[in-house]
């Protein structure tokens, strides 16, 4: 019997996957991807189309997050919010990123009913938005948060807080706007980044100080890709806890505030096996 | 006010600005910016009035003022009169005529670069038709090099971003090694940290540095982080070939990415001061992308498309090695599917080169643009056939630090195949050399692991079997 030549060419190195998620080794049918890759791919976008278009379920969240303030009294004093931004429904969403930064007329009025105008400023408002993963939200947002709410509390300077955000339909910018509403010091924004075909839980931080109208991205710092397979809720709060106490001490956030946390580099894996 | 009758019916356009915006095919960002025309043919009646307008107007009147730009005034002061001698007379619809004749050769086309402004090109690609922009990019060539030789007739590069999501470095180095293994990375091997830190940037530049040394690889690397942080970097004496920077078309956008021209001019005269190219010392690398200055609120009722016109004059000035329309990472809100994505692709890669620039186009989109890999497919063997200088490459389409959707190694081997496509010179020979490639012309990989790379994956720990 001759031996047939196999059409697919595999790639020995495709055990080094054991060490990243990415899409290496896949092997080649001449020089295209061979049809069990390419499904396994179709099958992964189709999945990420999905996710963006699924609702963040928010009752469950402010359950949450009211079980979460009631645990913490001394940090929180009042219950949860929930508001929406001016985008009414996702394809609104997806398509006017504008409305998605502004808050709509009713939630303006049940922030400004806290009452928090006026008084002595708070230092910190912590405002969760779904963004373009709900499920990141879902996932991450009460974990990073229990985990933020401890380095707060044993932090060497005592940190006042706003009552927490909940945003629906919300965009990154919205934080300006509810921050300056809630007289906050500073706000960060936890909301859900846009999903990858490998990573559709993926939450982001945003720090800006003194929030208010007119900022610009560069006013802002940001810790991305907080999820189970990638920055843990306990790293992220380590950073961001260093960046909020640059920006209390600095006065300011965003390109001026240069994350200098010394890295603990915690490689996964056996670093450059390449140099060996 | 621009006036232009039709059919008895008389039309009427208040500024270049807005004339500018309704003759550009519908996208998104203008609708989203309110600047877009009402009508299909508010649309061709703004195209046909802008093809009556001589070149000359936009020496004479600036969309954004001279006064509040500077990139106006780069524009404005920079221009050279001499270069735009030979089409100074046209209209822009005659200078559609001019680009598609054969008066316009490549050397001709060289030598009115230095006339020609962004608003000008912007103009004339928006009433040029998706196969005009190929052609003409076909017949620009511009040629850069640091380490490697970019922008040859009959050669694609690729960017090796072998990006991961904790910048671990075990995960880039088997991306690194996936791609020099599938012939990618001859334009640049570019990380995105995944946190814009400068002690991170420093550590991933020595990384990529040892690799290249090590295997002697023809190509330069890069961190893509914030030009204060790369200068940061240098101070602290690390291995920077490239100087990144994310630029955008107005001084007010290029301000909220917390830069301005001065910035761009100290960087470029660090990395040069390193002396660290072997072939060329193009020491910048761009990227761009439609509709940065309106995400930024920094547009002036300007149209994206002519606002990424003018991001090539910053580019242009400081004589990059690369610039990177990455043109559809934006997202839906600014182009919103396959046909909006393909068409501005192929406008700034049209743009870019006729402005004299090294375009290359990172091919992709995001899980939310109504897109997907087949328009992909078209718009990369577009981009092939218009002579695009690089694309990107990433281990099977999926960037799993960004979370987008772009052109993999594989794509970039098709490209080459059907397009007859060779990669950088000096990288060439490398693959050769190494015993990557078995066919001399980077188009066939070898069947077996290559002989410098055995020892590396023979000592790797046993138990991590493959999935």
């Amino acid at each position: 019997m001759t031996e047939r030549k196999l059409a697919v060419t595999e790639n020995p190195w495709r055990r080094l996957s054991a060490w990243t998620d990415a899409r290496i080794g896949l092997g080649r049918a001449g020089i295209s991807l061979p049809t069990q890759e390419m499904l396994a791919f179709q099958l992964a976008h189709a999945q990420a189309r999905d996710a963006v278009h699924l609702p963040l379920d928010t009752d469950r969240l402010m359950a949450d997050l009211k079980e979460l303030t009631g645990s913490r009294k001394t940090l929180l004093r009042h219950d949860p919010v929930h508001l929406q931004s001016q985008a009414c429904d996702r394809i609104t969403y997806l398509q006017r990123p504008d409305l998605g930064r502004r808050l709509s007329q009713p939630s303006c009025e049940a922030l400004d009913r806290l009452g928090h105008t006026g008084d002595s400023p708070v230092d910190l408002a912590l405002v969760i938005a779904d963004g373009l993963s709900s499920y990141g939200v879902q996932e991450n947002a009460v974990g990073f948060l229990e985990a933020l709410l401890t380095d707060l509390e044993t932090d060497d300077q005592p940190w006042e807080l706003a009552p927490l955000v909940v945003v629906s339909q919300g965009r990154v910018a919205i934080g300006d706007d509810v921050g300056h509403r809630l007289n906050a010091r500073c706000v960060v924004v936890l909301i859900g980044e846009r999903p990858g075909l490998s990573s559709p839980d993926s939450l982001g931080l945003y720090l800006t100080w003194q929030p208010g109208p007119g900022l610009t991205d560069a006013s802002r710092n940001c810790i991305s890709n907080i999820r189970p397979a990638g920055l843990s809720c306990g790293e992220a709060s380590r950073r961001l806890m260093y960046l909020l106490r640059a920006a209390r001490r600095k006065k300011v956030s965003g390109v001026p505030l240069k994350d200098r946390s010394e890295e603990a580099v915690i490689d996964q894996g056996i670093g450059n096996f390449l140099l060996r | 006010m621009y006036r232009y009758s039709l059919g008895g019916r008389r039309w009427q356009f208040a500024t270049l600005a807005e004339l500018m915006a309704k003759a550009t095919p519908a996208r998104s960002g203008d609708r989203l910016a309110g600047v877009i025309a009402h009508t299909a043919e508010e649309r061709v009646v703004a195209q046909m009035a802008l093809a009556d307008l001589p070149l000359k107007t936009f020496l004479n009147e600036a969309l954004i003022p001279y006064d509040q730009d500077e990139i106006t005034r780069l524009i404005l002061d920079d221009h050279d009169s001499e270069a735009f001698e030979p089409v100074s007379h046209l209209t822009v619809g005659d200078f559609r005529n001019w680009l598609l004749s054969d008066l316009a050769t490549p050397e001709m086309l060289a030598s009115v670069r230095a006339g020609i402004t962004p608003e000008m090109a912007a103009a004339v690609s928006k009433i040029m038709r998706n196969q005009d922009l190929i052609l003409v990019a076909a017949k620009c060539r511009v040629q850069t090099a640091f380490r490697s030789t970019i922008g040859l007739p009959g050669r694609m590069s690729t960017r090796l971003q072998p990006n991961h999501p904790t910048d671990d470095i075990t995960g880039i180095a088997a991306s690194i090694l996936d791609g020099l293994l599938y012939g990618s990375g001859d334009a640049v091997i570019g990380i995105n940290p995944a946190t814009d830190n400068v002690a991170q940037s420093v550590r991933l530049l020595q990384l990529m540095d040892e690799v290249i040394r090590k295997y002697e690889i023809p190509t330069q690397s890069c961190v893509l982080t914030h030009v204060t942080n790369t200068l940061e970097a240098i101070e602290q004496k690390a291995p920077v070939d490239l100087v990144f920077q994310s630029i955008g078309g107005t001084e007010a956008t290029n301000r909220s990415f917390g830069f301005d021209l001065a910035t761009l001019a100290e960087a470029r005269d660090a990395a040069l001061s390193l002396n660290r190219g072997a072939v060329g010392r193009n020491v910048m690398y761009f990227e761009t992308g439609q509709g940065s200055s309106l995400s930024a609120d920094a547009h002036h009722g300007v149209d994206q498309q002519t606002c990424e016109a003018r991001a090539y004059a910053v580019a242009r000035k400081f004589e990059p090695l690369l610039v990177n329309t990455v043109v559809g990472f934006i997202g839906p809100e600014y182009l919103f599917d396959g046909k909006e994505i393909t068409r501005a692709g192929l406008e700034d890669h049209f743009c870019g080169k006729l402005l004299g620039l090294p375009m290359g186009c990172d091919i992709c989109y995001t899980n939310h643009a109504e897109a997907d890999q087949n328009d992909m497919d078209n718009l990369l063997t577009l981009l092939g056939v218009a002579g695009c200088n690089f694309i990107m490459g990433i281990p099977g389409s999926d960037d799993i630090m960004l979370n987008y959707q772009t052109t993999s190694f594989h794509d970039a081997l098709y490209v080459r195949r059907v397009l007859d496509k060779r990669p950088a010179p000096e990288f060439e020979q490398w693959l050769t050399r190494m015993q990557i490639f078995r066919d001399g012309e980077g188009k066939v990989p070898a069947d077996g692991l290559p002989e410098a790379f055995r020892e590396s994956l023979a000592r790797l720990p046993e138990g991590h079997g493959n999935d």
